[in-house]
């Protein structure tokens, strides 16, 4: 049996797609952006937590309760909590939504999960960075309804300094998926000082003029979680940087605005 | 990037803000509002002097208790103060004055004690001046002692009544104040008071001489016809001061009104209306009446008012006889009628004693009409918008939500919600019909009724539904594991079913949970019917039975069972700690063997004291019902059968039956306060959970959990259950949201469930407010099926509204 490392399911998740959705965290992640507001997603095994009260609870009578973060399960036990909602799901036109971490990074769990919300037809959403191989991409995209695609910096080099990694692949399976046409929404974190400058607001621009395809772009402001790194044990790299203004925010969403696209901010 | 954090801003500018969105009023409005908010409540005794001055002055020994109590009221009536506020649009108060409130002594006197308590304590007080205490110690008391109906119920019941009683097992309503709980229906608005007196008199032609209550009928058709006359003649009165008025009035504008209102006195309650100013000041006497009368709990209110003026609306605009200006001003002036009208202070109090100024009339809108059509109009829009701009605690307001109303109007109200002021509360229309169908009303008398009090269901215009009292089911609990015998007074007052230590299964323990229940309810149910019973031969109503059906075509009082239905309910309490406590001995003693039940009595009897580990293992390791999880849900559900099984289709002594309803209002605190520790973890004497809620902070895992954990009750047999929800407004902040949020009631009501209501006012906030309640004398919540000023609720319920669970966004 499949099995793979959750670290959390949240019930009512309200801005990760359309209607009433579940939201499904996987641990792991190929990118160590600074920004990261779920530091607990990174590392792809179980870890420790200062604070940490299991809110999952897959198996609520576990005995053993202790603070760590991420627990490996089944297929079939992340589907029955996915199933709890499907009242919420027909009511709302909403689903599922596999997030993380990298979903695509444990590829043979999200492929299972995947398939059994297509029997059960349940709406499927991949919230992914991208950065995957492009078999992963091709083994599930039939089976996910909606992207959403994080783009966070265009240049090469900027986009290794701050995420650990470079950004070609994913550049690749951006541009792979807009010719394979499925409906995909964009996401773009703006992190002040790194991703809200002209150029990269340009470069983005320039990626999505072809919109045909992209449903919308969701800008997700930065805002600061150095007690999350804390209770891990990890320094913030990002300590005491302000959230962006609303001004900035506006304006920005003006840009993507005015191609066409619908912009909606907080994701 | 789904961790979205709150902005942390000024919360007393987030308040600010929030009251500052009301919408504007005109200044006649504003004025009135104005006063009624500042008015603090006084006690006059108007009334009390008028009824016992009736009483003793006249030889009442051969008059039948209808006719005596028809010719109170009609002294009442004829001799109270007529109020008339500068600009007011709608006359008629219950006292001289608006928030003077009258007293009821033949039901229960107040002691010079009570008065000097309830000009004194901080929090509600009434205000009673020494003329009134005065007139109280040499008029009123000595008159009255003896022969209160509160002291008739107290002889009436048994030493096992009066000890369960004390012990906390259960309340009784109608020591203060007399049964009502009802709601008028259609019928005022075809119909004038002299119409209905023909009613009585086609009646009284329909009686036969051979009828065993021939006499008694006769008598009641007789106080019918008095207590019609009596309110004729108060606005007869009306029309008559307003006429002189007139006279004297300079401003031109004011003097036309003047005379409009003196016509409308003139012709309603005599006549049916023909306009929407006429039926509402018709519908505004006739409240004053039932509220003169006696003293009914949850006052009067006009139930499904959308539905009732929409006809007079519509006729209004198209004749150009109305605006909607003119309209909304009228329903403005109408709300502050109610609001003018505090609830009567009890007897008794104590300065803790947990109260409120409301008395819980509540309008109804949106729903199903008769033929099962979307009954949402025009006029609902506009009445929401009446209730955003009112931002009053009365009157109480609902919408009723049916799959056939648009979602435009489940936003709309939404939005309100969000002003934050816990108005209004949303039901399931569905719901309110299936449970009245499962009671054997008309498919027609079902889609006409509706919610009142809290969040009861009711056969508007049609039904008696009377509550008679709360019944603590965590204090059965207790009793079992101590074998009948009160823990906090060492006697035993249950009986005895078996000694903890000899329980071999959880099956085993349950049985005697419910023997043990069904011993209570066995008590509260045989003095439901004696009690009852002194109301119909002592107090009857002939006032309020002009107004339901059938009690003139039965010609018994609605106090008698002369209503189409009749119904007694008892209303459950501490469901969410009940369904933990139980958990907690299943899973632990009997499932995983973490501890015996000794020593889990052992440690309740102890508080907890030392007993870390058990704690740690009751709190973090043992489901709780409100996750979505069967194993606690299931338990909760099995409470609630034992509960309706042993209350449900028992016989109420007057030809109808008894229900129940889940609700608690505030008495959870008080209930808690007779309680000690308890199974679930809950320490002795803290506050029970609400209504049908989880235990506060128990619920962990979600609206979407909650909402599923609830919607397991089965809500169509009982008559009304009760959830209450805090919101963080990010769930609410937009249009997106305000859309989920509406998805998600359109599928809790899918799953058959009642009720919910919001309280969208963040922990933090109530918090700021308990430490400045100067700063926040305008904060309105939601309690529990009424919304109050936080700073007038007493501390203990203060800090139960902070520990609810508040669902946010992810």
């Amino acid at each position: 049996m499949t099995e793979g490392v959750i670290f959390d399911v949240k019930r009512y998740a309200i801005h990760d797609g359309p209607g009433i959705r579940t939201t499904v965290f996987f641990k792991g992640c190929p990118l160590n952006c600074q920004w990261c507001h779920n530091p607990e997603s990174i590392n792809p095994e179980p870890e420790q937590s200062l604070d940490y009260r299991d809110p999952f609870r897959l198996n609520p009578f576990s005995k053993d309760n202790s603070n760590l973060i991420g627990e490996e399960v089944s297929v079939e036990a992340v589907m029955e909590e996915i199933l709890k909602d499907m009242i919420y799901y027909e009511e709302s036109e909403g689903g599922v939504t596999f997030s993380g971490g990298e979903p695509l990074a444990q590829i043979d769990f999200l492929e299972s999960l995947l398939e059994r919300c297509q029997e059960e037809e349940i709406h499927t959403a991949l919230d992914t960075s991208g950065l995957a191989p492009e078999e992963s991409i091709d083994r599930i995209i039939d089976l996910v309804d909606l992207f959403l695609f994080d783009l966070k910096l265009v240049n090469e080099d900027s986009h290794k300094k701050y995420t650990g990694t470079g950004n070609k692949t994913i550049l690749e399976n951006f541009q792979l998926l807009r010719e394979r046409n499925p409906e995909i929404e964009l996401r773009f974190p703006l992190i002040p000082g790194i991703t809200d400058t002209k150029e990269n607001v340009q470069g983005i621009k320039k990626l999505i003029r072809k919109r045909s395809g992209l449903s919308r772009i969701s800008i997700l402001p930065f805002h600061d979680v150095e007690k999350k790194y804390s209770n891990l044990g990890r320094d913030f790299d990002l300590a005491g940087v302000e959230p962006p203004k609303e001004k900035d925010i506006r304006d920005i969403s003006d840009e993507f605005e005015k191609m066409g696209i619908k912009v909606e901010v907080g994701g | 990037m789904n961790d979205k954090v709150a902005s942390c801003s000024d919360l007393k500018e987030e308040f600010r803000g929030r009251q500052a969105k009301i919408a504007p009023v005109n200044s006649r409005i504003a004025k009135l509002r104005d006063q009624t908010v500042r008015k603090e409540p006084e006690i006059t005794p108007e009334r009390a002097v008028l009824v016992t001055e009736f009483y003793r002055d006249n030889d009442l020994t051969d008059v039948s208790s209808p006719v005596t109590r028809a010719l109170a009221l009609k002294h009442i009536m004829e001799n109270k103060e007529l109020s008339l506020q500068p600009g007011e649009l709608i006359i008629g108060d219950r006292g001289p004055e608006p928030k003077l409130v009258p007293t009821f002594p033949e039901i229960c006197t107040h002691s010079p004690e009570d008065l000097e308590v309830l000009d004194t304590r901080e929090k509600n007080p009434y205000r009673v001046d020494s003329e009134t205490k005065d007139i109280y110690d040499k008029e009123i008391i000595p008159f009255w002692k003896g022969k209160t109906m509160r002291e008739r119920v107290f002889e009436t019941t048994s030493d096992e009544w009066q000890a369960a009683y004390n012990a906390g097992v259960f309340t009784e309503f109608m020591e203060q104040r007399s049964p009502g709980h009802t709601v008028l229906g259609d019928k005022i608005y075809r119909k004038g008071f002299l119409d209905i007196i023909d009613d009585i008199e086609e009646s009284k032609t329909n009686l036969s001489p051979d009828d065993p209550n021939y006499q008694a009928k006769t008598e009641e058709l007789k106080g019918m016809k008095i207590a019609a006359e009596a309110l004729i003649s108060y606005s007869e009165r009306y029309a008559d001061k307003l006429e002189q008025e007139v006279l004297t009035e300079k401003d031109e504008k004011r003097k036309r009104e003047l005379k409009r209102m003196a016509e409308i006195c003139r012709r309603v309650p005599a006549r049916p209306p023909r306009t929407f100013w006429e039926a509402l000041q018709y519908y505004w006497l006739v409240h004053v009446g039932v509220i003169t009368e006696t003293n009914p709990w949850d006052a009067f209110n006009p139930g499904r008012l959308d539905q009732h003026l929409y006809p007079f609306y519509k006729k209004g605009l198209k004749d150009g006889s109305l605006t909607e200006q003119r309209a909304k001003e009228l329903l403005q002036a109408f709300w502050i009628k109610f609001h003018n009208q505090p609830a009567p202070p009890k007897v008794g109090v104590t300065s803790q004693e947990s109260n409120t100024y409301s008395d819980f009339a509540k309008i109804n809108v949106g729903g199903v009409t008769k033929d099962g059509e979307d009954a949402v109009n025009d006029l609902t829009y506009l009445i929401l918008d009446v209730v955003e701009s009112m931002r009053l605690i009365q009157p109480n307001f609902m919408v009723q939500v049916s799959k056939k109303n648009p979602d435009r109007y489940l936003k709309r109200a939404l939005e309100v919600v969000e002003s934050g002021f816990g108005q209004p509360a949303i039901f399931n229309a569905e719901s309110i019909i299936k449970q009245l169908l499962r009671q054997g009303k008309s498919i027609e008398d079902a889609r006409r009724g509706g919610c009142s009090g809290c969040v009861e269901t009711g056969a508007f215009g049609r039904e008696s539904y009377i509550l008679t009292g709360y019944f603590n089911m965590p204090k059965v609990l207790e009793l079992t594991l101590h074998n009948g015998i009160d823990p906090a007074k060492g006697g035993r007052i249950g009986i005895s079913t078996k000694d903890f230590s000899s329980f071999s299964s959880f099956d085993e323990f349950f049985e005697a949970y419910e023997k043990q229940l069904n011993h209570f309810l066995d008590i509260k149910i045989e003095a439901n019917k004696k009690i009852q019973k002194l109301y119909a031969e002592h107090l009857p109503s002939p006032f309020l039975s002009l107004l339901i059906d059938d009690c003139i075509d039965n010609a018994t009082d609605y106090n008698a069972g002369g209503a189409r239905y009749d119904t007694s309910y008892i209303q459950g309490v501490g469901l969410g700690t009940m369904a933990d406590a139980l958990t907690s001995i299943k899973f632990n003693v009997f499932d995983r063997d973490n501890f015996s039940l000794p020593e889990l009595v052992d440690a309740l009897d102890d508080d907890f004291q030392d007993r870390e580990e058990m704690l740690s293992r009751i709190n973090d390791y043992t489901p709780k019902y409100g996750n979505d999880l069967d194993y606690a849900d299931d338990l909760m559900e099995r409470t609630f059968e034992a509960f309706f099984e042993g209350v449900d289709g028992r016989p109420n002594g007057r030809g109808g039956t008894h229900r129940v309803n889940m609700l608690p209002t505030t008495v959870h605190i008080y209930f808690g306060e007779k309680c000690g520790a308890l199974p679930d973890g809950r320490r002795a004497g803290r506050p029970l959970s609400e209504g049908i809620s989880p235990v506060q902070g128990a619920d962990n895992r979600g609206p979407t959990a909650v909402f599923k954990s609830v919607g397991k009750l089965d809500h169509a047999k009982t008559g009304g259950t009760l959830l209450n929800q805090k919101l963080t407004p990010d769930l609410l902040s937009g249009d997106k949201e305000k859309t989920k949020l509406a998805q998600l009631i359109r599928a809790f009501f899918r799953m058959g469930s009642h009720h919910v209501q919001f309280n969208v006012i963040g922990a933090d906030l109530l918090r700021k407010a308990q430490e400045n309640p100067e700063e926040y004398q305008n904060l309105i919540v939601r309690v529990a099926g009424y919304s109050d000023y936080f700073v007038n609720l007493t501390e203990g319920l203060q800090d139960e509204l902070i520990a609810r669970t508040e669902q946010r966004s992810f």
